[in-house]
């Protein structure tokens, strides 16, 4: 008879102790939330249960001896290319349960990654390439409307603009940190957050919790985000940041709203939310205000009105098979700027089934939304951001490249302080004290060292940036915007290389 | 009016008295109408009368403050949206997303109001005489000493107070256009994870929403009710209970004194419709990865 449940059996880690040099000094068992490590009484030492091991490395990381090594358990199932060991597992957890599967981060089911099938170009000879160590290479970027054109009047102090433009927002990279609102991660990863944006001159977004009193202050580099929840959403808040952005929907689950469990919302983020404490905080599946692209566009306004069409107003979208028509909607429902998530994005939580089969990867999308905005003439009343599986630098030039102003980084920004996808964050217990609230664990991130970190990783990829845009004989982000000339395909069909609108490479 | 006639930079002009004012909207498109209001605002009106409005958006939306509006006509959508202080009257009809996530003041419709009404809303009181149309009330929450009020004379169509997480509706069904109709329509409370809707009468179990318990109210409710009760009776004594939306019939004769309406409405029984639990999807899920 089973004492556990079989899912608990088949454990998908197991922790290797070298005994010889471990020092029974307790660090493991401080660090593992989930109590993997333990000490025995009887035996006094210490010892472990890998069946609670989620694979996080946080032992490892700070074992001071190196004596601890997490494999992934070597006795797997049979092999069967059908029934593979995730699908097995899942079974034995519903059949104990009857839940919803729920996974954290993004998908990581083996479809295709677009960015690894695209390749750079670069000069040779003729057009030189630029060296950006040397000579001037603008990474700035404005989201924002466009106008159709523009007049100029001449002044004593040279040209000036005779109508005024639409509100920009000023990027010093072409890079912002995403939506993942306080509350999914700590206020320590928001200090951090908004102490970066201010320091590299570029964005983060609060996602939908709303933003903490002490953050007001970095306000000119921070986008502030309205969801269906409507947390913590009022004129304050909305007047606060240097955008608002319409959240409908994101990659890592389309269609569906969202759930901060009631584990999360303690004290302040109860007050942040302006939702009672250990109470779920539901965003709905729509904004139930939001049932076409005429009531889209009446929150727009509203919001507009509300901040005297100071700041642009994004709207946010899961990149699904009607993206094109449904950013052309967006835009002339008079967003300033379209946000794209695709299919690959991270999350807090969200059911296993939708994050890993509903929506479509982000090239795709975000080729086809470009040349459906292009095509209609519309492309330059919004700028175009993508997030969803940015990973690197290349990442985002080859998706300026492909048609977007700007990306947004959330899972990347994360692992640059600490996280390495273990995906139990809606456990609320990361040990790397990322995706929890609870104070012994969200002390492990010092927000000055997180700011650093994150700082340090824009300030990389932007040199890489510079780099990459050198090499191509370009001298300004602008030049790449939906240069497409500038990517090339490796083993695509025809129908990809038409959705990309690139040519093969070779050709 | 007499008094002073009081312009902005564009030459639209307001007449003033003291802190009174009074903007016709008679072909102003609702940009102008509300940097208008607005501009009123800041020269230190407080009474604001807005006449001849023909649907014009947004008016009074994300305004702060202990001021107050008078609107003959028929608004536009989101009227007070994201408000905080203001009193407003409608005389007349108001439209869709009145009061969208508001945080506060107060909203008196004389007549009856379109969809959803009071979503996400977090503090202060709507009042409606008439129907209401359908989602109203969705995702409604409160928060310390905030607590939304929605009280409606008529009846309210489908998926009223649907998500909802704090707060209160009181849902009269007496004024109400709608002679036929139930008080209020399918999926009432659908997700519902807090506060609390109050019916005069009753609906079939069937029109609830899953999770959710329909009892009669206590005596704590009845002075919740009895006080809001009373306020909704103050504004709409002798205007209230024969026919609706200008067009019905429903309803007896009501007292035109405030005190002897109030006590008609509470003469006939509330049942409270509350949700089981607090964290409804606490248990669905089974972690994985």
């Amino acid at each position: 008879m089973h004492v556990k449940p079989i899912s608990q059996h088949f454990n998908d880690f197991v922790i290797e102790r070298e005994r010889a040099r471990c020092i029974n000094c307790e660090v493991c068992v401080r660090q593992c939330s989930y109590e993997a490590h333990f000490w025995d009484e009887a035996r006094q030492f210490v010892v472990h249960d890998s069946a609670r091991c989620v694979g996080c490395h946080r032992c490892a990381a700070m074992c001071p001896t190196s004596c601890l090594t997490i494999r992934k358990k070597p006795s797997d199932f049979r092999d069967n290319s059908l029934w593979t060991s995730t699908y097995i597992k899942h079974i034995f957890k519903q059949a104990d349960t009857g839940g919803v599967l729920l996974s954290g981060m993004g998908n990581p089911q083996p479809k295709p990654i677009y960015w690894d099938n695209m390749l750079l170009d670069a000069s040779q000879v003729t057009n030189p390439s630029i060296d950006p160590l040397r000579e001037p290479m603008e990474l700035r970027t404005f989201l924002g409307a466009k106008p159709d054109a523009v007049d100029f009047i001449h002044t004593p102090e040279g040209p000036r603009l005779k109508q005024p433009l639409p509100p920009q927002l000023q990027l010093e990279y072409p890079i912002m940190f995403a939506a993942m609102s306080f509350g999914a991660i700590n206020f320590n990863l928001h200090v951090a957050m908004a102490r970066a944006a201010t320091q590299l001159g570029i964005c983060y977004n609060t996602g939908e919790g709303g933003l903490h009193p002490d953050l007001y202050q970095y306000g000119a580099n921070t986008i502030v985000q309205v969801a269906s929840g409507r947390f913590g959403v009022h004129k304050d808040y909305l007047n606060a940041g240097a955008a608002v952005e319409i959240k409908v929907g994101q990659g890592a689950k389309p269609g569906i709203g969202g759930h901060l469990p009631g584990e999360k919302i303690d004290e302040e983020v109860s007050r942040t939310r302006m939702v009672p404490q250990g109470s779920d905080a539901i965003s709905p599946a729509p904004h139930h205000d939001i049932y076409s692209i005429e009531d889209l566009l009446q929150l727009i306004y509203a919001i507009k009105e509300s901040t005297r069409y100071r700041v642009p107003v994004a709207v946010k979208i899961a990149a699904v098979h009607n993206a094109p028509a449904i950013a052309s909607g967006i835009v002339r429902a008079g967003a300033d700027i379209v946000v794209i998530d695709g299919f690959r994005g991270g999350t807090g939580a969200a059911p296993t089934m939708i994050r890993d089969n509903v929506g479509i990867p982000i090239e795709l999308a975000l080729a086809s939304v470009d040349n459906r905005l292009r095509d209609e003439g519309i492309r330059n009343h919004a700028s175009l951001v993508v997030a969803g599986g940015v990973r690197c630098s290349a990442d985002v030039v080859k998706a300026i490249a492909l048609g977007a102003d700007a990306v947004y980084i959330g899972t990347a920004a994360l692992v640059a302080v600490g996280c390495t996808l273990c995906g139990r964050c809606y456990t609320g217990k990361c040990p790397w004290g990322i995706a929890t609230n609870a104070a012994q664990l969200k002390k492990r991130q010092n927000p000055d060292v997180a700011a650093q970190r994150m700082a340090n990783l824009v300030r990389a990829w932007g040199h890489e940036i510079q780099e990459m845009l050198g090499g191509m004989g370009l001298n300004s982000i602008e030049s790449l915007r939906g240069n497409r000339d500038k990517l090339r395909g490796v083993g695509l069909n025809e129908v990809e290389l038409n959705v990309l609108g690139i040519k093969h490479a070779g050709l | 009016m007499s008094g002073d006639v009081m312009c902005d930079e564009k030459g639209f002009c307001v007449q003033r008295e003291g802190e009174r004012c009074v903007i016709d909207a008679t072909g102003v498109y609702y940009r102008q109408l509300n940097e208008h209001i607005r501009a009123a605002l800041e020269h230190g009106v407080t009474d604001i009368e807005v006449v001849q409005v023909r649907g014009q958006r947004y008016i009074a939306t994300a305004v702060e403050g202990d001021v107050r509006f008078a609107v003959r006509g028929v608004p536009g959508q989101d009227l007070g949206a994201f408000m905080r202080g203001p009193t407003i009257h409608v005389h007349g009809n108001a439209q869709d997303g009145v009061g969208n996530t508001m945080d506060g003041g107060r909203i008196v419709i004389h007549g009856m109001a379109g969809d959803v009404l009071g979503y996400a809303m977090r503090d202060g009181r709507i009042l409606v005489r008439g129907d209401v149309g359908y989602r109203v009330g969705i995702h409604m929450k409160a928060y310390m000493d905030r607590v939304p009020v929605i009280v409606v004379g008529g009846k309210a169509g489908d998926f009223l107070g649907e998500y909802m997480a704090g707060g209160a509706i009181i849902l009269l069904g007496m004024h109400s256009g709608m002679a036929d109709a139930p008080i209020t329509g399918r999926n009432l409370g659908t997700g519902m994870h807090g506060g609390v809707i109050y019916l005069r009468g009753r609906v079939p179990e069937y029109q609830l929403g899953p999770g959710l318990s329909m009892e009669p109210v206590d005596e704590a409710d009845l002075a919740f009710l009895r006080g809001h009760i009373a306020d909704f009776a103050a504004e709409f004594a002798g205007k209230f209970g024969a026919g609706a939306g200008g067009s019905g019939t429903e309803g007896q004769a009501a007292p035109a004194d405030a005190g002897a309406l109030a006590v008609a409405i509470l003469s006939e029984p509330f049942v409270k419709i509350r949700p089981f639990s607090h964290r409804p999807y606490g248990n669905m899920y089974v972690g994985t990865n």
